[in-house]
């Protein structure tokens, strides 16, 4: 079973068409990267997929489930993380662990907030307010949130956006290791071109709602003649053919 | 279940180390009571008569009035105020990409609603009873039935107002604190409904608290329960909490095709 499957998705708002056609399957285990410039359709694709926009056209299928049907066995089998959104900052790191583990149902929960603080260095925040930590910090305690439930499809919106180099490195590690011990697929948007060459075995590069092209980083800078990633990224942005 | 619970203890979890936020959810329903008795206490006081007389009733019926109405206000607060933290803390997000389902939502938004409303509404009772001498469990066990159908009014009133608050994002937010309070004049809670102009009366019927305080009104002025006014307000508030539950329902779809369920808060 595919851990994403996606079929002839398109979303059009009044005036806009964000997603064209769209159609890839991701097979469990990879970790694969949406890439693409602002406005590509990132965001409506990752939506889409998390369940909180409505697809004009298509089908998507998550772990086997049908998300126009069956959307929340699917949501319990996954996970999701994005700096542009919250935890409730008045609340410790130990509570909101709490609340989440309480939402994705997780069984053994204490025990569970114990292995996170460890895995994620936690420790000592776990009884601080959320909202009286470092952008580091709230990055680390949100990725343990994201694996509260041991997810088996992990979707990341620029896990290491405004990071410093150190944490940088910290979270991607942190994200080889659960790629590693686990059959999970991760889907990361991303616009760190060195990132997605480090953790990605397949990207998908969108351009005005369609993928455009698709590949290995390593093929994709073969087939444009680069010498890195995001050298094609802007090859693909300018219109640049491979 | 445990969803739920998740939801509601992120709540508990706030109040239970913030004086300030359990202070705010009761010092309206005091200060609402502090007025309202005092005036109820100088009305009785300027006429010199035996208890019974009619302006020492009407002073118990002002008071019942303003401890029954602040049920509706408050559990309508309760659940709106609960959903727009929410929006506020950013994150609603997070808790509509978990398996977190709507009718879970709502039903952790009404238990943080009842847990609101009853702290909101003990120090009032307690303050009714020492100052006033107003003690509200004397109107007996309709008063469970007044209280649950003013709450549940107050629950839709709220779904309505989070249907909007889908619809036109944190924009709406200032009906949250103003519609309930609105409804108050057809609400007839210090006045019978026939004190209403003729072409204003089918207005507050359509209201279940019409009903209920006309209820009330009886139980303290004729001793006697009108179960027809209750039958009434409980009918009522199935139509509406059916009518709020659909618009919530429709509201909470249309902004998943809208998108709006990501730019709610801004």
């Amino acid at each position: 079973m595919d851990a994403i499957v996606v079929q002839n998705l398109s979303k059009r708002y009044a005036h806009t068409l964000a997603v064209d056609d769209i159609s890839f399957t991701l097979p469990r285990g990879g970790v694969f990267g949406l890439l693409g410039g602002n406005g590509a359709g990132k965001t409506t694709t990752i939506s889409m997929l998390l369940g909180l926009l409505v697809p004009t056209t298509g089908r998507i299928t998550i772990l086997g489930r049908d998300m126009a049907r069956d959307r929340f066995a699917a949501l319990a089998r996954m996970n999701f993380s994005s700096p542009y959104i919250a935890l409730p900052a008045r609340l410790s790191v130990a509570e909101n662990l709490r609340v989440y583990g309480h939402l994705y149902n997780v069984p053994k929960l204490s025990r569970r907030i114990a292995e996170l603080a460890e895995q994620f260095n936690l420790g000592e925040l776990l009884a601080r307010p959320a909202g009286e930590l470092s952008a580091g910090q709230k990055t680390r305690v949100a990725l343990a949130k994201s694996f509260i439930n041991k997810p088996e499809l992990l979707l990341l919106d620029e896990p290491t956006a405004s990071l410093d180099p150190d944490t940088g490195d910290f979270v991607r590690t942190a994200l080889e290791r659960y790629r590693s011990e686990s059959r999970a697929a991760i889907l990361l948007a991303s616009h760190n071109m060195a990132e997605v060459e480090r953790l990605c075995d397949q990207v998908l590069m969108m351009k005005a709602g369609r993928i455009v092209d698709r590949g290995a980083p390593a093929e994709l800078v073969a087939r444009y003649g680069r010498d890195d990633l995001e050298q094609v990224f802007l090859d693909i942005a300018r219109n640049k053919a491979a | 279940m445990r969803r739920v619970w998740g939801l509601v203890f992120r709540h508990v979890a706030v109040y239970r180390r913030s004086w300030p936020r359990l202070v705010e959810i009761a010092y309206w329903p005091t200060l609402e009571l502090l007025i309202w008795g005092f005036t109820a206490r100088f009305f009785a006081q300027a006429h010199t008569s035996l208890q019974g007389n009619p302006t020492v009733l009407a002073g118990a019926a002002l008071i019942a009035g303003v401890l029954l109405w602040e049920i509706t206000l408050r559990s309508q607060l309760g659940v709106t105020f609960t959903f727009l933290e929410e929006i506020w803390s950013r994150n609603l997000g997070h808790l509509f990409v978990s398996p977190l389902r709507p009718a879970e939502l709502v039903a952790g938004l009404l238990a943080v609603s009842v847990a609101r409303t009853v702290i909101g509404l003990l120090p009032a009772t307690i303050i009714a009873y020492l100052l006033y001498a107003f003690n509200v469990f004397g109107l007996g066990p309709v008063l469970l039935l007044f209280f649950l159908n003013l709450l549940v009014m107050g629950w839709w009133i709220a779904l309505g107002i989070v249907s909007l608050l889908f619809r036109y994002g944190a924009g709406a937010e200032a009906l949250a604190w103003t519609i309930a309070f609105g409804i108050t004049p057809f609400a007839c809670v210090f006045y019978p409904v026939s004190a209403l102009p003729a072409w204003l009366q089918p207005v507050a019927l359509v209201f279940p608290a019409a009903h209920v305080f006309e209820g009330m009104r009886a139980v303290l002025l004729h001793h006697r329960v009108d179960w027809g006014e209750l039958g009434a307000a409980l009918a009522l508030n199935v139509v509406w909490t059916l009518l709020a539950a659909g618009i919530f329902a429709g509201q909470f779809r249309a902004a998943r095709i809208r998108g709006a369920l990501i730019s709610i808060g801004e």
